[in-house]
């Protein structure tokens, strides 16, 4: 058991969990992520490590909680604790092989969107504490899903938050902030993106254009996470990748974002009939003559 | 009672174990088991111990099940093997023991294998259980992995008096035993949950959740946290794929990912909250025994399979006893035919697996007849899922983070087949680590030999 030593909600349907994981924590990088299972007969969740403190041996992870899986966590409170947690798992971001002096010459930006800002932070956090400062976009629907600004602002050289319907700070999207810095003059050598498939799609379509390098982190259906089952395989340049132990990160301009959404979906029915099964209980019997009921 | 004749095991019947997940064999009760016994003619220089992988002492234990002395057997049997109730069930006994058995050259060989698993099976229903060794030496040794390899490994040093700690990534004990094999051939709870149970009654420590070479490397491990030596059992790795078009379209899985899914995260229950695909028609592509349970996991869960293999029957790699189960519940075999696209539909899901007819020519470096394809034969078998069942490559999880260990051409560990010893001092593998895909019993024969190998290691360091 893996003790959760605080928990916070961020915003609507969005928690931080900090949680005892000495080995994880004494080996974690950022960009890699580990899987949680809730209780003894969950499913393996993967989520990407937003921060870990050696020393107190803790790795904190930021949840969405939408499915039937992630539902359950909404109730944990500090005390209480995951099953399961392990990690890390895959490849942690190319920079950190990189010299802090080289890093400092480039111009890095990151752009982050919903819960993309937790896999972001500990990489602009990691940067900050080797003196690179970076640009950093956080992009979300509304104002309420804005999460972690204020540790972002910490670390951050500038932090530009946008909301898809302007409630705050900028109004748009990511992709037209990344077009207004340019407007304004500014230059990146490098972007990394995470956030939902679509929106690093949209990223790396406009990147693509502006000739800037650009880095995602992808989070396909994953299993094992560990190299097994081959379920998070992807197409990048020609080649097929397996997510979970050659990424999460890629080259977002080799990246088959169709392909990897498509993927996404294979269990969207099968997931949405446990979560109304969840909801329903006893009651849910296909009544409805769409999903198929208990079958 | 004919002596030619082997005593016939109990089995659900085909069409009604087609729906369900329950054991396919029932196995022998005691009257069955002592009757079968007594076939046996207790061969002095017992060809059928040679054939063994672990060197299970079968005349002698088939000996005390003819007298009635269960519990004689299950000791007798236990100084060799850790996993008996496993082995009993999975292990390819027609081409080992029961292979060489002197009755089989005039008529059936004894069902050593059904023997040994009603020896397993009474001691855990009659609460016989391993001894743990009366004095311990203090020292540390490792197991990566909790499959067949690691296990056996774990068994044989913590009877040796070494205190062992069992590291997996996963967070159930087992390895293939648990993700891999179905829980119609291999039960979870009944059989392989109770075997780990007796292996840590002999004082072996398990820790669940630790990816070695993520979670903690084998040089820290050793520096760090005390371990003299270190065995590898980590398994095979990732699932292969043909790299044929179409096959990242959704409804295209790894075996790999099928079983997991089915086996370890049970989704085949109600209850699961890991969701698995209700396919309509299956395409298993493949010929061995995990194409076989792949296979067999489909139709449980209401599909028409079809095994779609490239050689004939003859070259099958599965067990006769798996191909005839598969045949018997209604699993269609679609030999000689080989995948060239997967096709999808508008939305990416599968359609179809156009395929080509083969035909067998001149023998290749296997041995086996190579198939080639008939020119023009080209068909389309309708499905909406594909599951490949290719064999698997080394993770490389473990040999890229581990300093000194060195690898071969085909990136598995190498390591020697007596004693398990690697490229590193003090680090000893085996299993599908080091052979690629093999078999459960290949793997304990592995870690016997790693146990063996470590314990030479650390008496004369």
């Amino acid at each position: 058991m893996y003790q959760i030593l605080e928990a916070r909600e961020l915003a609507n349907s969005i928690y931080l969990f900090v949680v005892e994981a000495k080995r994880c924590a004494a080996s974690c990088e950022p960009g890699q992520f580990v899987i949680v299972r809730t209780t003894e007969d969950g499913e393996r969740i993967p989520l990407t490590v937003c921060d870990y403190d050696r020393d107190a041996g803790t790795v904190t992870i930021v949840v969405q909680t939408i499915g039937a899986s992630t539902l359950a966590m909404k109730e944990l409170k500090a005390g209480d604790a995951f099953h399961d947690f392990v990690g890390p798992l895959g490849q942690a971001s190319e920079f950190i092989k990189e010299d802090a002096e080289e890093l400092k010459k480039k111009k890095i930006l990151f752009v982050a969107g919903g819960l993309g800002t937790a896999p972001v932070y500990p990489q602009v956090k990691w940067l900050h504490e080797k003196g690179v400062d970076v640009d950093v976009i956080v992009g979300a629907k509304t104002k309420d899903m804005v999460i972690m600004e204020e540790e972002m602002k910490a670390v951050a050289g500038n932090l530009y938050v946008t909301t898809d319907d302007g409630s705050y700070g900028r109004s748009g999207m990511v992709t037209k902030v990344i077009e207004d810095l340019y407007a304004e003059g500014k230059k990146y050598d490098v972007c990394v993106a995470i956030g939902p498939m679509i929106m690093m799609k949209f990223v790396c379509l406009l990147t693509k254009k502006l000739d800037l390098h650009t880095i995602v982190s992808m989070n396909p259906i994953m299993v094992d996470g560990t190299g097994m089952c081959g379920a998070c395989r992807l197409t990048v340049g020609n080649e097929v990748k397996f997510a979970c132990v050659d990424g999460p990160e890629f080259d977002g301009h080799l990246v088959n974002f169709d392909e990897a959404m498509k993927r996404q979906q294979i269990y969207k029915t099968a997931e949405g009939r446990a979560f109304l099964k969840e909801k329903e209980g006893d009651t849910h019997h296909g009544g409805c003559g769409v999903c198929g009921g208990d079958k | 009672m004919n002596v030619l004749e082997k005593v016939p095991v109990r089995e659900q019947d085909a069409a009604v174990r087609a729906t369900n997940f329950e054991e396919v064999c029932l196995g022998y009760n005691k009257e069955e088991a002592m009757e079968e016994a007594a076939r046996c003619i207790g061969c002095k220089n017992a060809a059928c111990v040679k054939g063994c992988p672990v060197s299970i002492d079968i005349p002698g234990f088939i000996g005390q099940v003819k007298e009635g002395n269960i519990e004689e057997a299950y000791k007798i049997i236990n100084e060799a093997s850790s996993l008996p109730a496993v082995c009993g069930r999975v292990c390819p006994q027609e081409s080992q023991c029961e292979g060489k058995c002197i009755r089989g050259l005039k008529g059936d060989p004894i069902s050593i294998g059904k023997l040994e698993r009603f020896v397993a099976d009474w001691a855990f229903e009659n609460d016989v259980h391993p001894e743990p060794p009366k004095e311990k030496n203090g020292k540390k040794v490792a197991v990566i992995g909790s499959g067949p390899a690691g296990v056996t490994c774990a068994g044989d040093l913590a009877k040796l008096g070494y205190d062992v700690t069992v590291f997996e990534a996963l967070h159930e004990l087992g390895g293939v035993l648990v993700y891999g094999i179905p829980e119609f051939r291999l039960p979870k709870e009944r059989v392989v949950r109770k075997e780990i149970e007796n292996v840590k009654r002999l004082g072996v420590k398990f820790e669940t959740n630790v990816v070695v070479g993520k979670s903690v490397t084998i040089d820290q491990l050793m520096e760090d946290e005390g371990f003299e030596a270190v065995f590898i059992g980590s398994g095979a790795g990732l699932p292969k794929f043909m790299g044929i078009p179409g096959e990242n379209a959704n409804g295209v899985f790894s075996a790999n990912e099928y079983l997991t899914r089915s086996n370890l995260m049970k989704a085949f229950r109600e209850e699961s909250r890991t969701p698995i695909m209700q396919a309509r028609k299956v395409a298993v592509v493949g010929g061995g025994n995990v194409a076989m349970d792949a296979a067999r996991t489909a139709l449980r869960l209401g599909a028409e399979v079809h095994i779609v293999y490239r050689r004939s029957e003859a070259e099958l790699p599965a067990r006769v006893e798996e191909v005839h189960h598969a045949k018997e519940e209604g699993i269609i075999f679609d030999l000689l035919t080989n995948p060239v696209e997967i096709l999808s539909d508008e939305n990416g899901w599968v359609s179809g697996i156009k395929c080509i007819k083969m035909e067998l020519g001149e023998p290749d470096a296997s041995g086996r007849r190579r198939p080639v394809e008939v020119p023009g034969s080209e068909f389309i078998i309708d499905v909406d899922a594909v599951i490949m069942s290719l064999g698997t490559s080394p993770n490389p999880l473990i040999s890229s983070t581990t300093e000194g260990l060195e690898v071969n051409k085909w990136k598995c560990i190498i390591a020697e087949e007596d004693n398990g010893k690697t490229t590193k001092e003090g680090v000893y593998a085996g299993g599908d680590a080091v052979t690629g895909a093999a078999t459960v019993i290949l793997a304990m024969g592995a870690g016997r030999a790693g146990a063996k190998g470590i314990h030479e290691f650390l008496s004369n360091k």
